[in-house]
């Protein structure tokens, strides 16, 4: 509750130090702090649950390690940003203002009790991401990409809206919370309601990049800076499964019949379309953007079998998803900035030619991360898979993973090229880091040796 | 306790080793390291001796899901581990004095593939279990990456995804048998199957058979092996015939009987006709090659598929003729490679058409090469013959046909060793192998031990039958 408050405030503050001098050095530190303040104040109401604005957002000490994770992610892309937007036509306050409040929206999905927050918390999260995504301006692709999102979100959070009030009009409440009318699902007009629970999926599967409703993905995940690239990946999707995890589990655990089967579908379509055309994508960015339609189908199969681990088991796939992809596209960000093609950084799959001669930190830090996707051991991506793999099974599930197994097994293949390409030799020259680069890099990458190691350190936090 | 340091000392001397840059530190570690792990691990043997349940190591590792980090020793585990302590130390041994660059770095891995091994052998959780086994390959991948020659980034791609799809189905097996029995110690596992569907018990079959058929590996699945085995560094070359491979049959004998005894009734005919299949085809291919390390690299595949189908004999012997195979094929493929890497370094040639006359030079070579040579044919006194004779006698007890069809392949064993000696070491001597000198020092000190090992057991063979006969007794469906 509180970092809602805090970073709503503190995004203002931020667009004041860029008043005078928009390249002003008191930015980055100031964000850093700021983002620190919020992560503290987050803990705030630790061990002291309950509700704020009339039952509309609820508090409970898993919510507020959810709502950590988002506020550390946050806090490492702003430190590997560090010396990125230093070009004439980069606005880096304005940049971390925004960033501020989409994480305000992200807060309120991940803790939201009424329908109406759902959708306020999506706006907020989605409107400053497409400023975002356009936010470098002299590139065509980027401003395409942002164009694309706006008005493909625009759609989606237009049909979230009307499932909302379809839901609200079949039971006349808002409230998700547990006991409520919603919850036991006491209603006037059944069709009304199931086709309510459909729209409102429908907005989130959007945002969440679930098959078939990611055909924004690809492009939006290539045009945007690769900073915003990374913010979309982690924080949007944790927040976006967290609140479906509260919509579907919370709101309408009743209809589990139900859902289950369109979860099930986007599961199936996710991991073969995410996964087979990752194979034939050149750019690395393309490949993650891929890559994350699978990883999304993956994230929903926790959803598929309900117990009383899945919160947790999907707050460690968020938490291990996120170390990973901030490694892959922080090293993408270092190499492609240091390897021009035709005057722009170059985000093929080559830019990693060489890397294991050009800097061996930076090649172990893409391994581990890249190990870390596919889900190989020593990794906590290997525990976050099994996690979701048993709470798939448990409910029978049995095809849901064999097929997740094959895919995964194909999805080595892509995820291997960057690995592959950094065996090779090249005459290009060293690459050399920042200071806070180097922390965020080796920081993620030991935290996801660790996590891999001692999956239970992270799980007893629940 | 005694199991963890075992497992731990080479893990934590190979991180150490991997940053290290000092190469005459790296060296006096690899040889300190090998020196106390195999003292260790005589220790260990006589622990065993007195009381094995002294070895067991449990941690609480995901309590919630309880599973445990629980090491323990059996009969084959010691035969294992005791395999991996000597042979990673022989392998050591002879890679300080090749000729690689960041040599530190590479004894490190080869350490770290050492723990990971051991960690496999010992593991008495399935989940330990399945973390060990893939941890193994990403030391070996690295390896053969590094220091291996342009174009190995394809090839142990391929072998990466064939060995992860593998594990994975064997991750699937192993996590519907978890939520029947809601707790990953293998033994606690080995009772769930009894109450399980036909359907579901020959799924849990399938899914680890391809697992540890992908890692040994056995027909059809050994498309990964020739170019892997042929286009690495020598030292990955090692590990992955001497050791990794011996994952695939000692799952099948830890993890296959065990867990899935239904679909292994079912099947194992089936399956031994595959492995039969791929012990003939292998030794076939291996008589045109001219390239030594690929001739090695499909002998080696033959004699896999061979152990496999003795151990899915289920009868006593051939369980016992195929664990101690594994131990004599370690032995005298590490052996056979490593002469392949000499031969090399020598003569510049890896082609059978380049070489020959070499025995008049470097007699010494010649003679025990002769030695590892036959151990891997299979002739009396040697180690080879006691495992083969075991094994063929088991599976002409299963089958005569079979039995009959295995026999040949010793004699296409034979013709295809003793071919890769004629053609290097007699005949005339050719331009690359005119000016070669005899080996020295440092590599007696690796060749002698095998020559040593290969006869020692091959002429006392009891002390190593004992240890597997007394696993063979514990296992379900034994006749």
């Amino acid at each position: 509750m509180y970092p809602i408050i805090v970073l709503s405030f503190t995004g203002l503050l931020t667009l004041f130090l860029g008043l005078d001098n928009p390249k002003s050095k008191t930015i980055l530190p100031g964000t850093v702090l700021f983002l620190l303040v919020a992560l503290c104040s987050n803990f705030y109401d630790w061990n002291a649950p309950g509700t704020y604005f009339n039952n509309m957002i609820e508090v409970t000490n898993s919510n507020i390690i959810v709502e950590s994770v988002i506020i550390l992610s946050a806090l490492l892309l702003v430190l590997l940003s560090s010396g990125l937007f230093e070009d004439e036509n980069a606005h880096p306050a304005e940049y971390y203002a925004l960033m501020q409040f989409s994480i305000v929206g992200a807060l309120i999905m991940a803790s939201f009790n009424s329908l109406l927050m759902l959708f306020l918390g999506l706006e907020i999260l989605s409107i400053a991401l497409y400023v975002l995504t356009g936010s470098d301006k002299t590139n065509l692709r980027g401003n395409e990409a942002s164009l694309k999102y706006f008005l493909m979100g625009s759609f989606a959070t237009g049909i979230l809206l009307f499932g909302v009030a379809m839901i609200y009009g079949a039971t006349g409440s808002f409230d998700i919370s547990a006991g409520t009318t919603l919850a036991r699902a006491a209603m006037a007009s059944k069709i009304f309601f199931y086709v309510g629970i459909v729209f409102t999926l429908i907005g989130l599967l959007f945002k969440i990049s679930g098959a078939p409703f990611h055909f924004w993905t690809a492009d939006v995940y290539q045009g945007a800076p690769t900073l915003f690239t990374a913010f979309m990946a982690t924080i949007v999707k944790t927040a976006v499964i967290f609140s479906l995890y509260r919509l579907l589990v919370n709101g309408f655990p009743y209809e589990y019949a139900f859902w289950a089967k369109i979860i099930l579908v986007v599961i199936a379509l996710s991991l073969i379309i995410g996964n087979i055309t990752a194979v034939v994508q050149d750019n690395f960015k393309r490949i993650l953007a891929f890559s994350s339609i699978s990883q999304a189908g993956f994230m929903l199969m926790a959803l598929t079998g309900i117990s009383d681990k899945t919160f947790t088991n999907l707050a460690f796939y968020s938490a291990s998803y996120t170390l990973a992809t901030i490694a892959a596209l922080g090293v993408l960000i270092v190499v492609s900035r240091n390897t021009l093609r035709d005057g722009r950084p170059n985000e093929n799959v080559d830019v990693f030619s060489g890397l294991f001669r050009r800097n061996p930190d930076l090649a172990v830090v893409l391994l581990i991360s890249m190990l870390s996707l596919s889900g190989i051991p020593l990794t906590s991506g290997f525990w976050s898979k099994f996690f979701v793999f048993t709470d798939a099974i448990g409910k029978g599930y049995l095809w849901v993973l064999v097929l997740a197994v094959v895919m995964s097994a194909l999805s080595l293949y892509y995820y291997f090229r960057p690995v592959v390409a950094a065996f090779r030799t090249t005459e290009e020259p060293a690459i050399q880091t920042g200071v806070l680069q180097k922390l965020v890099l080796y920081g993620v990458t030991l935290l996801t040796v660790l996590l891999g190691v001692a999956p239970g350190l992270f799980r007893a936090l629940f | 306790m005694l199991t963890l340091i075992l497992f731990l000392l080479p893990l934590i001397s190979g991180i150490f080793l991997v940053w290290n840059k000092s190469n005459g530190l790296a060296k006096t570690t690899t040889v300190l390291v090998s020196l106390a792990q195999i003292a260790l691990f005589i220790y260990t043997a006589s622990v065993f001796r007195a009381d094995a349940s002294a070895l067991d190591y449990s941690l609480d590792w995901l309590s919630d899901f309880k599973v445990s980090f629980h090491l323990g020793i059996d009969g084959l585990s010691l035969v294992m581990t005791g395999l991996t302590v000597v042979i990673s130390g022989l392998i050591l041994f002879a890679t300080k004095d090749l000729s690689y660059g960041n040599i530190s770095r590479l004894l490190g891995l080869i350490l770290i593939t050492e723990a990971a091994l051991i960690g496999v052998f010992a593991a008495k959780d399935a989940f330990l279990f399945y973390f060990f086994f893939e941890l193994a390959l990403v030391p070996v991948y690295l390896m053969a990456n590094l220091w291996g020659g342009d174009g190995i980034a394809r090839i142990t791609l391929k072998m990466f995804i064939y060995t992860v799809f593998g594990s994975l189905l064997m991750l699937v097996s192993f996590v519907v048998l978890y939520l029947f029995a809601q707790t990953s110690e293998l033994a606690d596992l080995a009772k769930i199957p009894v109450n399980l569907r036909p359907g579901l018990n020959n799924l849990l079959f399938w899914g680890f058979f391809i697992a540890f058929a992908v890692k040994s590996p056995l027909f059809p699945f050994h498309g990964w092996l020739p170019d892997a085995y042929s286009k690495s560094p020598t030292p990955a070359t090692m590990l992955l015939s001497g050791l990794l491979s011996k994952m695939g049959i000692y799952g099948i004998l830890r993890i296959l009987i065990p867990l899935a005894p239904a679909g292994t009734a079912n099947f194992s005919g089936l399956v031994i006709y595959f492995c039969i299949v791929g012990l003939i085809y292998g030794s076939v291919i291996a008589i045109q090659q001219f390239h030594i390390k690929r001739l090695i690299a499909y002998s080696s595949f033959a004699h896999m598929g061979l152990m496999a189908a003795a151990a899915l004999t289920l009868s006593p012997s051939g369980i016992q003729g195929s664990v101690f195979q594994m131990v004599a094929h370690g032995f005298s493929a590490v052996g056979l490679f490593y002469v392949a890497k000499i031969i090399y370094d020598k003569t510049g040639s890896r082609s059978l058409a380049d070489l020959g006359g070499m025995s008049q030079r470097a007699p010494r070579l010649a003679v025990l090469f002769m030695i590892i040579l036959l151990g891997s044919v299979g002739l009396p006194l040697t180690n080879g013959f006691v495992g083969e004779f075991l094994m063929l006698r088991a599976i002409f007890d299963f089958q005569h046909i079979l039995g009959i069809t295995a026999v040949i392949s010793i004699i296409l064993a034979a013709v295809y060793l003793l071919r890769l000696y004629q053609k290097t070491m007699f005949g005339p001597v050719t331009s690359f192998t005119e000016n070669i000198e005899d080996i020295g020092v440092k590599e007696l000190v690796v060749l002698v031990p095998i020559a040593l090992v290969i006869i020692i057991t091959g002429v006392f063979p009891n002390c190593l039958l004992e240890l597997s006969s007394g696993f063979a007794q514990t296992l379900p469906l034994i006749k």
